[in-house]
């Protein structure tokens, strides 16, 4: 398992493929397998959620797309973005805080990439402008974090992944911390900018309801390692509202995918 | 995603101290202080202590306004001192928690000694700067060495203490190695940086004092602890008394404007900043 994992840019290409794992497997310092080994494939523009109890490697799934921490063993392969004339970066990562820098305003915190990635600053204002119209923060952009509330936090967070244009957004739990009304807003909101942008969006979650409503595909993870257990296609008439968060088919759907979980569940033999 | 009911931005509600606890909180210490001359003044004249002695406040404040252009002069020096030695803690101090955070090597050679520096009495060390060092300064440096060290150890705790998602995140956007100091530590650190430059403040200007103390018998020097010593001989223990409160002040308002530099810095985001409404 010692074999270091190349970072394959090929084989993405030409399936159509924004993200592929092969046999990727995390161990950490602690000799814990945390992952795997997992085998994902994630197609270009499909909304793909990692279900699964805490401890069972979802977050790190995410993280080794991201290339924040490298495979044990395996390769990750990412698609490379058509053009890249746009400075910046192919992933958008939203983290389960806001992770706001404290010191900036709004604006600054969602220019951050794009002052990392030194783009010329008449097309950072202007890309800043529209992530933040995309979110509905048009208003707030001199505001402090601190002023805000937890939803409007995320949405910043959100703009920031946008605001690069990447081709793929990770999602690590996004909307945990926030309660329900909220959540079921932002829900919608990353749902329509899902239809209106066509990303590939990975979306890691604990709750079955959120899982089943966002994404086309559901895939549930077990701990220890983790993985992939189940699958689901949710298949639905689009656009997603409020009337599927109420339909027959919903509930169907949250009910198989949460049996599919059921093994897990802590007293119940898995 | 446009339509969005956004809450307003308030400004948090809680109530403020009200104006009648701040008046007492404001009073009580000068009643303190007045009751204290008062009684001090009074045990003077009931007991006829003499001026060599203990003067009284009157003979002390008569003291403080015959002798400003000499307490004055005096006070310019320990002040330029402490200033000088404070800039250098301040730079030293921020350059060398720097160093240490880019390269473990050097913050593990080095660190130890600036602990032994800072627990050495700086009173000890004195006389001997003060023999191969030129005086003036030989007190700048001892104003530098009891000053450096919170801003050293407070720098290094901030530039520690970055938000891990933070780091990951300028990882994630191949931040260099410069622009996650610029972009993301030092923003992090400066609240523990003013913290330090708070306590360097006030700590450069003992350091001063214990200096031209030291350095007192040899005589060249003229600043506040200077005459302090220079009073005692001649019995003047007005003028004595008269110099400490220059100290004191001088203390005080060093204090007061980095405190209020820290606020001002911080006040838009930073929760030691933001009161208590939020």
């Amino acid at each position: 398992m010692a074999e270091p994992a190349a970072l394959s840019e090929v084989d993405t290409r030409t399936a159509g493929l924004a993200v592929s794992l092969r046999g990727v497997s995390k161990v950490y310092d602690s000799s814990v397998m945390a992952l795997g080994p997992l085998d994902l494939d994630v197609r270009k523009g499909e909304f793909v959620s990692l279900l699964g109890p805490s401890g069972c490697g979802k977050s790190t799934a995410l993280r080794l797309i991201a290339g924040l921490i490298a495979p044990t063993s395996g390769s990750v392969g990412i698609s490379k973005p058509a053009g890249q004339a746009r400075p910046g970066h192919s992933i958008g990562f939203v983290f389960q805080e806001p992770t706001l820098m404290p010191w900036a305003s709004v604006r600054e915190n969602v220019r951050l990439p794009l002052k990392l990635a030194q783009a010329p600053a008449t097309e950072a204002s202007a890309r800043i402008a529209e992530a933040l119209t995309q979110v509905g923060l048009t208003e707030f952009a001199d505001a402090f974090p601190r002023e805000l509330s937890g939803g409007m936090k995320m949405r910043v967070s959100l703009a920031r992944a946008l605001v690069t244009d990447p081709d793929i957004l990770l999602m690590d739990e996004p909307f945990a911390a926030l309660d329900e009304i909220t959540r079921f807003r932002l829900n919608n909101d990353l749902l329509s900018l899902w239809r209106n942008l066509r990303k590939t969006i990975i979306f890691v979650t604990h709750s079955v309801f959120e899982s089943v409503y966002l994404s086309q595909r559901v895939i549930v993870m077990t701990s220890r390692p983790g993985r992939i257990s189940a699958e689901f296609r949710i298949d639905t008439t689009e656009p997603r509202g409020e009337d599927f968060r109420t339909s027959a088919d919903y509930a169907g759907y949250c009910r198989k995918v949460s049996n599919a979980l059921a093994p897990s569940y802590p007293g119940k033999p898995g | 995603m446009s339509s969005l009911q956004t809450p307003p931005l308030s400004a948090g509600q809680g109530a403020p101290e009200s104006s009648a606890v701040r008046l007492v909180r404001i009073l009580l210490p000068v009643i303190v202080l007045a009751a204290g001359v008062a009684i001090w003044g009074l045990v003077v004249r009931v007991n006829e202590i003499p001026p060599y002695v203990l003067p009284g406040p009157g003979a002390v404040f008569e003291t403080l306004v015959n002798d400003w252009p000499v307490l004055s002069q005096s006070l310019m020096v320990t002040l330029l001192t402490t200033l000088e030695g404070f800039v250098a803690a301040a730079f030293g101090g921020v350059a060398l928690a720097l160093l240490f955070n880019q390269s473990k090597w050097l913050e593990y050679s080095l660190f130890p000694y600036a602990v032994i520096l800072q627990v050495t009495p700086v009173i000890a060390i004195a006389p001997l700067l003060l023999i191969y060092l030129p005086q003036q300064t030989a007190v700048i440096v001892c104003a530098w060495i009891v000053g450096f060290f919170p801003v050293l150890s407070n720098t290094t705790l901030g530039l520690n203490s970055v938000d891990r998602n933070l780091a990951g995140l300028f990882r994630l956007y191949g931040a260099s190695r410069m622009q996650t100091l610029r972009y993301l530590k030092l923003p992090s650190a400066l609240p523990f940086i003013l913290g330090g430059l708070r306590i360097a403040g006030g700590l450069s200007l003992i350091g001063a004092v214990v200096a031209e103390i030291a350095a007192g018998s040899a005589g060249a020097g003229s600043g506040l602890a200077y005459r302090i010593a220079e009073s005692g001989y001649r019995l003047n223990i007005a003028r004595m008394f008269a110099a400490l409160l220059l100290l004191s002040a001088a203390g005080i308002v060093i204090y007061v404007l980095l405190a209020l530099t820290s606020h001002l810095v911080l006040r838009r985001w930073h929760e030691s900043a933001l009161g208590k409404e939020n």
